[in-house]
């Protein structure tokens, strides 16, 4: 393992016969995967402190969007994630407002923390989407909007003077409801889905989960999983991005078992064996959100927030990102900026 | 500090709290990397202190005075601590301060800092990068090493140290201070830091930012430069075997707080401040760097008429030029060889013709010399048939002689024949 200083050695014997008038900079060879064993503790290991202590004082940045018809329980099921009135709904939305002509684009963002923890959180609503008698292409604004979160970002970063922190509005996770029709799923469901998981990453749910009986769940979520597979629709976790056995066992068991998930929301609590939960009072009882045999909400949270959060933003970034520059920059060489008001000149860049 | 943004209060308990232990885990996972420039006369101390910090052995050859340049030498080793993986690389200056002309001694050391940045920038630049699975060679901190001469620093030192102060995080070190009494070790070090106040020199500051830790930071802060001593060597103390160099005079225990300041060093470097360290390489020396270079390449960010200009507009642009340039040069050089296939075929057939010229003659010549011989050979053939005419007719002649005496004449004949 010594072959680095004996090269150099040789290097200077070398020199001392041609002198070279000025030194060419020596690049580390690559990582000699020497194991230097440690005869004692020394402290790097406080890394791990270090680098948590930073990201605590930064904050965190997260932008999730739900796309899915009317009434299918969107806002609720964020609200009901994140705990607070952090959709739309609440923010001067009332029912009776019409449904509009085309998919508007709207972002609500919030400061919210625990424990220690700041998060710039932004809900991203799709209202209008396939509600429309002719819904073709009514995916086209949402990929619009997700690849005008990427230019923004790429035009940052690729100005000399650089912001310390680019500001991140990238669309990390989109939640897609699918109508608990308990059949199979719909043609846009399919259409949005094929051309957006290709952008972004993709969480299918199954809305207002509580009109279908446990079998019939277990049928309707077999049934929705083998379309997806059918048609080539790859939703997160994808199968490719799974970095090592760990994560390919962990992520199988959603993959194959428990997505896409059955949800419920609510903001209502109510009065349960003494405790206060989540539910929906119906007449034939109260359905429990946080109740893994009620639904699937639990695993929905958990999956999103507690353990995958960071790894969304991750594969938006080193992935969905890196693609999008990378066409951007092969594309005739990078024109200039995509404006955002003309509909063709856009069409023609993607 | 919220941009705008309202906050808002949770009802319940979410679940985002583990973020920060998402990213570390994913970090772990990662491996993370630590890059350490030394630079000192050889001599300094340098392999033993890392050995000392690293509480290791990094097998390193003793280099000799006698090298015609500074040069440098990098060995990269793979370190684990619980579950914490660190690839380290060390970087040292060989032959630093031992030529006898110095002028050239900061060049290699700049152009090596440099280089690195310039592989993570042209990583950055490319259209189909990995960024999150490359191997960061840029330096993280640079240990420089100041000889523990009692007085103060060198010129050499001075210049060393200015022309690396806006690329790299230097802590200054005062290398084998066991050879400085604790008065003249408190003068020295207010005389050197004084000399870099006033060169305007730059060195790297222990941050106070974070409650947590800046109030230790701001008493090591004043603690600088460290006076440090390493041994590779144990010496039994008490009942512990502890690093130590042992004299006639007494034993300098490297971890003893009060010989030197050893435990200071690597309690800032590694344990409070590596992640900084690595931080502020990449946002602050590293955005400098590119800044720098970019605007050396011809890049803007405001166009000539105060537009903003999108660095692909230029970046194209210099594309295309350099294309053109490409092509132009092509068609250059195609049209030479086309020129010289030409010369050469000229030269050849002109070559042909001679060889042609020539061989006629060589023809011609042979066709005369071989009418010559037959001519002579028609002579000869006249002559020889002469000649047997001749010696028909003699021999005629003497076969009527022999007739009248035939015994005698016979034998003559016989004798003749």
């Amino acid at each position: 393992p010594i072959a680095g200083p004996v090269e150099s050695k040789n290097e200077a014997a070398m020199s001392e016969l041609v002198p070279e008038p000025r030194q060419k900079p020596v690049v580390p060879m690559k990582p000699m995967g020497i194991n230097a064993s440690l005869l004692g503790y020394i402290g790097i290991d406080t890394i791990i402190e270090q680098m948590r202590k930073k990201t605590m004082k930064t904050g965190f940045d997260f932008n999730i969007m739900v796309v899915g018809q009317s009434g299918l329980g969107k806002s609720t099921l964020v609200n009901t994630l994140f705990k607070s009135q952090v959709s739309r709904k609440s923010s001067g939305w009332n029912r009776e407002e019409k449904i509009p002509k085309t998919v508007e684009i709207k972002a609500i963002g919030h400061v919210i923390e625990e424990g220690g923890v700041k998060m710039k959180l932004t809900v991203i609503d799709t209202p209008g989407f396939g509600d429309q008698i002719n819904n073709e292409n009514c995916w086209e604004p949402i990929e619009k909007y997700i690849n005008e979160q990427y230019e923004k970002f790429l035009k940052e970063e690729v100005n000399i003077a650089r912001k310390k922190r680019i500001p991140d509005t990238r669309v990390h996770c989109c939640l897609y409801f699918i109508s608990p029709t308990g059949h199979s799923l719909r043609p846009l469901d399919l259409e949005f889905m094929k051309h957006l998981s290709k952008v972004v990453n993709i969480i299918p749910v199954i809305a207002k989960a509580d009109t279908m009986t446990l079998e019939e769940k277990i049928e309707f979520k077999q049934r929705v999983r083998k379309e997806l597979e059918v048609n080539g629709i790859e939703f997160y976790p994808q199968k490719e991005f799974d970095e090592d056995l760990e994560d390919k066992t962990e992520n199988d068991k959603i993959r194959q078992e428990s997505m896409p998930f059955a949800v419920v929301g609510s903001d209502k609590e109510y009065q349960v064996n003494g405790k206060r939960v989540l539910g929906r009072k119906t007449p034939w009882g109260i359905i429990e959100v946080e109740n893994l045999t009620h639904c699937e909400f639990a695993l929905l949270r958990d999956f999103v927030i507690r353990t995958h959060l960071q790894d969304l933003k991750e594969v938006t970034h080193n992935i969905h990102y890196e693609t999008y520059r990378a066409k951007r920059l092969n594309d005739n060489g990078g024109l200039p900026p995509m404006t955002v008001e003309t509909e063709e000149n856009h069409e023609s860049n993607l | 500090q919220n941009d705008g943004y309202r906050t808002l209060s949770l009802s319940g308990h979410v679940g985002f709290g583990s973020l920060p232990d998402q990213l570390v885990k994913k970090s772990i996972k990662q491996g993370f990397c630590f890059n350490i420039l030394c630079i000192g006369e050889t001599g300094s101390g340098k392999s033993t202190l890392i050995n000392s910090l690293f509480n290791t052995n990094f097998d390193e050859p003793v280099s000799t005075h006698f090298l015609p340049s500074v040069q440098l030498r990098a060995q990269t080793y793979e370190l684990q601590e619980s579950n914490v993986l660190l690839k380290l690389t060390i970087v040292s200056t060989v032959g630093f301060g031992d030529q006898i002309n110095k002028e050239d001694s900061c060049q290699p050391i700049v152009d090596y800092i440099d280089a690195q940045f310039e592989a993570y920038l042209q990583e950055e630049l490319k259209i189909k990068r990995s960024l999150f699975s490359y191997h960061d060679t840029r330096i993280h901190v640079c240990l420089y090493f100041i000889s523990p001469t009692g007085h103060s620093l060198k010129t050499l030192d001075l210049l060393t140290m200015k022309s690396l102060d806006s690329k790299v995080n230097i802590i200054p070190i005062i290398g084998k201070a066991d050879s400085i009494s604790k008065t003249e070790l408190q003068k020295f070090k207010n005389k050197i830091m004084s000399e870099l106040v006033s060169n305007d020199v730059q060195i790297y500051q222990f941050p106070t930012d974070d409650e947590t830790i800046s109030k230790i930071n701001t008493v090591m802060n004043g603690h600088l430069p460290f006076a440090v001593v390493g041994s590779t060597e144990e010496v039994k103390i008490g009942n512990k075997m502890v690093r130590a160099r042992q004299y006639p005079w007494g034993i300098v225990q490297v971890e003893n707080e009060n010989h030197c300041d050893f435990v200071k060093l690597r309690e800032m470097l590694l344990c409070t401040n590596m992640e900084d360290l690595r931080e502020q390489t990449h946002a602050r020396h590293y955005e400098l760097y590119r800044r720098c270079r970019l605007e050396e390449m011809g890049f803007r960010d405001i166009g000539p008429e105060n537009k903003p200009v999108s660095l692909q507009e230029a970046y194209e642009a210099k594309r295309h030029e350099f294309y053109l340039e490409l092509q132009r040069k092509e068609k250059e050089m195609k049209q030479q060889f086309v020129q010289r296939v030409k010369e050469k075929e000229a030269i050849l057939k002109e070559a042909e013709q001679q060889v042609q010229t020539k061989f006629e003659h060589r023809m011609l010549m042979h066709q005369e010399a071989k009418l010559e011989l037959e001519k002579k050979k028609k002579v000869l053939e006249d002559e020889i048939a002469m000649f047997i005419e001749k010696k028909a007719n003699a021999e005629l002649l003497q076969s009527q002689a022999s007739v009248s005496t035939p015994v005698v004449s016979l034998k003559r004949d016989k004798d003749r024949k």
